[in-house]
């Protein structure tokens, strides 16, 4: 075995890999650019070397960088974790050079596999099912037409060297079939300097499956499937292990296929097999991935195998003591990824530091992979994932159930996160049934993520909630020192709680008999509340009517933001007299400045990042302002068109001036 | 008996209707709530104790002795918020557009009277159209006496004004000399000269809230420190606010008890300080995790934003803070950030409050403007105000604190108590690149040798050991530190006892 690896990577999956290696007894080392210096994986390992700026192209895909600080710190292997170099035959190959083992399949595999045509031709051999459609390379866009009436629309026009969505089309028929060729192979050209496209059948109702691997090289095993149907513009939202959708037959019957790819190309790791599985449970090979997956951890709860692990001992050499029979579904897991970005805002990725990061405690039930800390920072250079949150139940229900609870408690401040969009999404009906398919968020949110999405909740609780923290905090007014002897503030049980919607529920609030909380009256009925929470706690924590909830709780002058379900309720509680007085309160309009972009400050305009006309998305750059030497960025609040830029960049500003109006 | 009862009665429901039911309802259509609903509000329920209920004005001209309503316009007395006294004039709009007559300002005086006699805090209600123009000089005269009062009251008696309607001409020069003034958005305005005398002389045209609005004056002239939405915000701030406040100038503020650890480390203090010098960082944050339950009061949060003034607590007891914003002009002093956090220091000193400093000063803003608007003398008042200052002061240095701005930010030359600095403070004359193009003025042209010489300066300066060796500050602290360590100073500090000479008063460069 070895006895200290590097690990080539950052964030929640360098952690990752550090906590399995740690408990074999290996040291670990980091490496991190300049933006990641204070970052946890540098905390967590135990030799760190820097490798380069910030931008991963200068640090973290540098091959030589890492290579000689393996050979620095004297590490005997390297596991690549997930992206940047994981899938790079090179840098496989410059290990090998120096007698390095790589933790991952060999060269041959990830070449196999990198590319979509040979993979399919491979997988075809290997007598795998695959998506009906051309291999080859289409000269032009008429031959595109002529193969896409062969295959049958609809058909899919993919980049051969692409990935994540891009270069990819859908065409119903000869004109689209003709455009899509043409705009996938200009896409493909600009984003991976290949402009290599093929043609498939396109799936309707499509399920995204995939069947994790695991070889020693001569032993290969199926560890299970998940499903990854919850994507967001072909990005995982949610994961699960197993999938709602297979049976035995299926699992069994895409398992061995998955295995018999693998033994194809001498696989040697743990590696993935992804499937499109259609309606009538039919499945087609997309694609192998030839490393760790994000979401490998529900495939980890649900069999008990720790997959880094076995990809160390097998990059050392050891042999899987484990059969097939060995493998064994228990229970179901679910993973959230937690990232941040605002879903109000079209997900635009919001970096910044993390001025609150609580994550739900870790138990039996919850884990959470994060690479982050309270205070650190989300890189504008990197993925903005914070952290992927993983809940374990005894069925699918209960994993659901745990999942919720947990990003209840999940207390993110200071960067804009999507958890109000998985609270949603865990909250519709359809899957919750487990009617899942690739298309599940583009057709259940046509018009995007909008604070209506969230799931409807009973106001009831909320109430409780409130009126239980109200009367807490009146209590402890009522504690202040200084009062006039024999006049002292009387604590009363009445009030009145204002929603957003203006709408007043009057409600009673008392010390329950046994002291242990309060009951709460709201339309003649009683509800019991208790928790321990006190002031400053950002996680009200209890019971109402014995359920448990957990609320996070902002205090917001002299009223409440109470965060539940992915949904924020700005509350008042008001005593009786203070609500009368309040429905009498002009409800105003918030005068309408957002046509302007204003200067914060004086200072000296640097640059203007917009032109006139132009129009600019919500959380966009549009200018940048230098005072006292410090370079402030301004951002677009909302979706506009830029009337007229009324400051030219080299200018100097005074507080409040216009720099650009919107239409 | 019986009849004097029943003409009591009937006295007393006339005078709870003021102006009568139909001018109330017209005050509820302007968004604006009757007098006596506002003392609702302000005081506990049912604490309020109201004098002068029956006072009427003496005024015989232009047909005013036909029109008496009892209370002449202003509601006084007092009552509890919290359990703690206060006095309260309420001034009543719907009673000859709560114009102050000569009866009327005597209610007020009665109420500021029995306040300084007995220690506690008088809170106003302004919504007044001005001056009775019926009676002329004795309507003047009202005006001065209260303003007197005003002066006299200041410094032994927290006074706490709320504007919640017009409040013109000389009547701005009451509130103008308390402590503290609210205001409520789009209902209540301030100015000397109304919008149609300014399009007079000036040819200005210009709305009453664009003049003297709540926000004009709480972001732009920083003559009030506060805007609310409406009424019952404003009011029900107002009692937070009272929570912090002691009675008056012999007693300690008030205590709460809390179960927030004086002990309670938060490490993410640790990365607050961006690793580029040249990066802002929000102090809030800071202060925010520092103090009692993340519970901060920020006085003039709109106004001089480069300056952060506001209560909090210590374990439970009342601390005035004031910190430079990195995230605003870096955090620089100028004209208006000196007046307003030399205000602040100057209330906190009068009223006992222990004053906790954040330093993350780069220096004073260059430039005509704050030359000309004379920078000189107002940043003198802040310097003059930590000077003379007695309260116990606890100061942190998080990161810059250069030049002269070093010594005005409660440094240990100006009488701090305890003076911190985190590992990140940077003490020096001015920053590392600005001192060496100075010293090595001949090597400007020569980039290599300046960078060279400006990391020679950045290690010898750039760091809080120099001013250690002097005993400038006291201990170098982890930021997670931080709260341990001042609540442990303040607890050090609890019974601290430091007089200035005796004088009539200062000077102060006003």
């Amino acid at each position: 075995m070895f006895d200290k690896i590097l690990i080539a990577n950052r964030g929640e999956i360098a952690c990752r890999v550090i906590k399995s290696a740690r408990k074999m007894g290996i040291k670990t080392v980091a490496v991190y650019s300049e933006a990641d210096r204070d970052a946890l994986h540098v905390q967590m390992a135990d030799e760190k070397v820097h490798i380069g700026p910030a931008p991963s192209a200068q640090s973290y895909l540098l091959i030589d960088r890492i290579v000689q600080a393996c050979k620095d710190t004297g590490a005997q292997a390297v596991h690549p974790g997930y992206g940047f170099l994981s899938e790079n035959k090179l840098f496989q190959q410059a290990l090998a050079k120096e007698g390095i083992a790589f933790i991952g399949p060999d060269a041959l595999a990830i070449e196999a596999m990198g590319d979509k045509i040979t993979s399919k031709k491979l997988a075809a051999e290997a007598g795998v099912t695959t998506v009906p459609g051309f291999m080859g390379i289409i000269k032009d866009a008429d031959e595109a037409v002529k193969i896409a009436g062969e295959i049958g629309y609809p058909v899919m026009i993919k980049a051969s060297a692409g990935g994540g969505g891009k270069g990819m089309r859908v065409a119903w028929n000869e004109a689209e079939a003709r455009d899509g060729f043409e705009r996938s192979t200009s896409e493909a050209r600009s984003s991976f300097g290949d402009d290599r496209v093929f043609i498939e059948k396109f799936i309707e109702q499509p399920r995204h499956i995939e069947i994790q691997v695991l070889s020693d090289g001569e032993n290969c095993l199926y560890l299970a499937e998940r499903e990854c149907s919850i994507q967001r513009r072909h990005q995982k939202v949610i994961e699960e292990a197993p999938s709602p959708f297979l049976d035995e037959a299926t699992r069994k019957a895409m398992g061995e296929q998955a295995v018999a790819l693998s033994k194809a190309v001498q696989y040697r790791s743990a590696g993935t097999v992804e499937f499109i599985v259609d309606a009538h449970r039919n499945f087609y090979f997309l694609e192998m991935n030839t490393r760790l997956q994000v979401e490998h951890p529900v495939t980890e709860l649900v069999t008990g195998i720790d997959l880094v692990e076995w990809m160390i001992k097998i990059a050392a050499g050891e042999k899987l003591t484990i059969a097939q029979d060995d493998v064994t579904i228990t229970g179901w897991a679910l993973e959230s990824r937690i990232y941040a970005e605002d879903p109000y805002r079209n997900f635009l990725p919001s970096t910044g530091r993390l001025v609150r990061y609580q994550p739900p405690t870790e138990s039996a039930h919850v884990r959470v992979d994060t690479g982050v800390y309270e205070g650190g920072e989300i890189s504008m250079f990197y993925d903005p994932m914070i952290a992927k949150l993983i809940t374990y139940g005894a069925d699918r229900g209960e994993a659901i159930d745990h999942m919720r609870t947990a990003l209840d408690e999940f207390y993110i401040r200071g960067v804009s996160h999507n958890i109000p969009f998985l609270a949603s999404l865990l909250g519709k009906q359809r899957f919750v049934d487990g009617r899942l398919t690739t298309n599940f968020i583009a057709e259940e949110y046509p018009e995007g993520f909008h604070a209506s999405d969230l799931p409807p909740e009973d106001p009831t609780k909320l109430l409780c909630v409130a009126a239980f923290i109200h009367r807490l905090v009146v209590e402890r007014e009522a504690m202040i020192s200084d009062q006039m002897a024999g006049h002292e503030r009387m604590v009363g049980d009445d009030y009145v709680i204002k929603t957003a919607h203006g709408a007043y529920t009057a409600v009673k609030c008392w010390p329950s008999d046994d002291a242990a909380g309060f009951v709460v009256e709201i339309d003649g009925a009683e509800h019991t509340v208790e928790s321990d929470w006190f002031f400053g706690q950002p996680l009200w924590e209890g019971e109402v009517d014995g359920a448990q909830m957990v609320v996070q709780v902002d205090r917001d002058g002299i009223g409440y933001k109470l965060f539940h379900q992915g949904a924020v309720a700005p509350l008042l509680v008001f005593e009786p007299i203070a609500a009368k007085l309040d429905a009498l309160m002009p409800v105003k309009q918030a005068p309408d400045m957002s046509r302007f972009l204003l200067s914060p400050m004086p200072g000296l305009l640097v640059a203007v990042k917009v032109v006139e006309g132009q129009e600019v998305k919500a959380g966009e750059m549009l200018a940048v302002v230098e005072a006292m030497k410090m370079e402030n960025v301004l951002r677009c609040e909302r979706d506009a068109t830029v009337k007229k830029v009324h400051t030219a960049a080299g200018s100097s500003l005074a507080v409040d001036q216009i720099i650009i109006e919107f239409e | 008996m019986y009849e004097i009862i029943q003409q009591l009665d009937k006295k007393r429901a006339a005078a709870c209707l003021g102006g009568g039911q139909k001018r109330i309802e017209a005050q509820h259509g302007k968004g604006k709530l009757s007098a006596r609903e506002r003392i609702d509000l302000l005081l506990d329920e049912g604490s309020f104790e109201e004098w002068d209920m029956f006072k009427e004005h003496r005024c015989t001209d232009f047909g005013m002795a036909e029109q008496r309503t009892p209370g002449d316009g202003v509601v006084i007395g007092y009552g509890t918020i919290n359990g703690r006294l206060v006095f309260v004039f309420s001034q009543d709009f719907t009673v000859f557009g709560g114009s102050l007559s000569e009866t009327h300002a005597e209610k007020i005086c009665k109420v500021m009277d029995q306040a300084m006699k007995v220690g506690a805090p008088v809170i106003g209600l302004n919504d007044s159209g001005g001056a009775r123009i019926q009676e002329g000089m004795d309507s003047l005269a009202g005006y001065a006496e209260v303003f007197q009062r005003n002066v006299m009251a200041s410094g032994v008696i927290p006074q706490i004004s709320v504007i919640m309607g017009p409040c013109a001409g000389g009547a701005v020069y009451s509130p103008a000399m308390t402590d503290i003034i609210a205001m409520v958005k789009d209902s209540s305005y301030m100015f000397v000269t109304g919008p149609d005398v300014v399009k007079t002389v000036t040819h200005e045209v210009v709305t009453a809230e664009e003049l003297g609005g709540a926000v004009t004056h709480t972001a732009k002239s920083g003559v009030a420190e506060l805007a609310f939405d409406n009424d019952v915000e404003a009011l029900l701030q107002i009692r937070r606010l009272m929570d912090f406040l002691p009675a008056n100038n012999k007693e300690k503020p008030p205590v709460r008890p809390t179960a927030d650890p004086a002990d309670r480390e938060d490490f993410s203090l640790d990365t607050l300080i961006p690793n580029n010098p040249n990066m802002p960082y929000d102090m809030k944050e800071l202060i925010t995790k520092v103090v009692d339950e993340g519970d901060f009061y920020e006085i003039a949060p709109d106004y001089a934003r480069n300056i952060i003034t506001g209560f909090a607590r210590m374990e439970g007891s009342t601390i005035g803070i004031v910190a430079n914003q990195p995230m605003v002009l870096a955090g620089c002093l100028d004209i208006d950030s000196s007046r307003k956090a030399a205000r602040f220091v100057r209330f906190c000193d009068a009223f006992n409050i222990p004053v906790v400093t954040f330093v993350d000063v780069p220096g004073f803003l260059p430039g005509t403007t704050q030359e000309y608007g004379g920078i000189i003398k107002h940043g003198a008042k802040l310097l003059y105000a930590f000077a003379e200052c007695t309260v116990p002061k606890v100061t942190v240095i998080t990161r810059k604190a250069y030049g002269g701005a070093y010594d005005v930010m409660s440094s240990k030359h100006l009488r701090g108590d305890v003076n911190f600095a985190w590992p990140t403070a940077e003490i020096a004359v001015m920053g590392p690149k600005g001192a060496v193009e100075i010293i090595f003025r001949s090597d400007i042209g020569d980039t290599a040798k300046i960078a060279e010489r400006t990391e020679e300066y950045r290690k010898k300066f750039a760091n809080p050991f120099v001013a250690g060796a002097r005993g400038f500050i006291d201990d170098v602290i982890m930021p997670h530190g931080t709260r341990r360590r001042i609540c442990r100073s303040l607890a050090m500090l609890r019974d601290k006892k430091l007089e200035n000479p005796w004088k009539k008063h200062g000077n102060i460069p006003l």
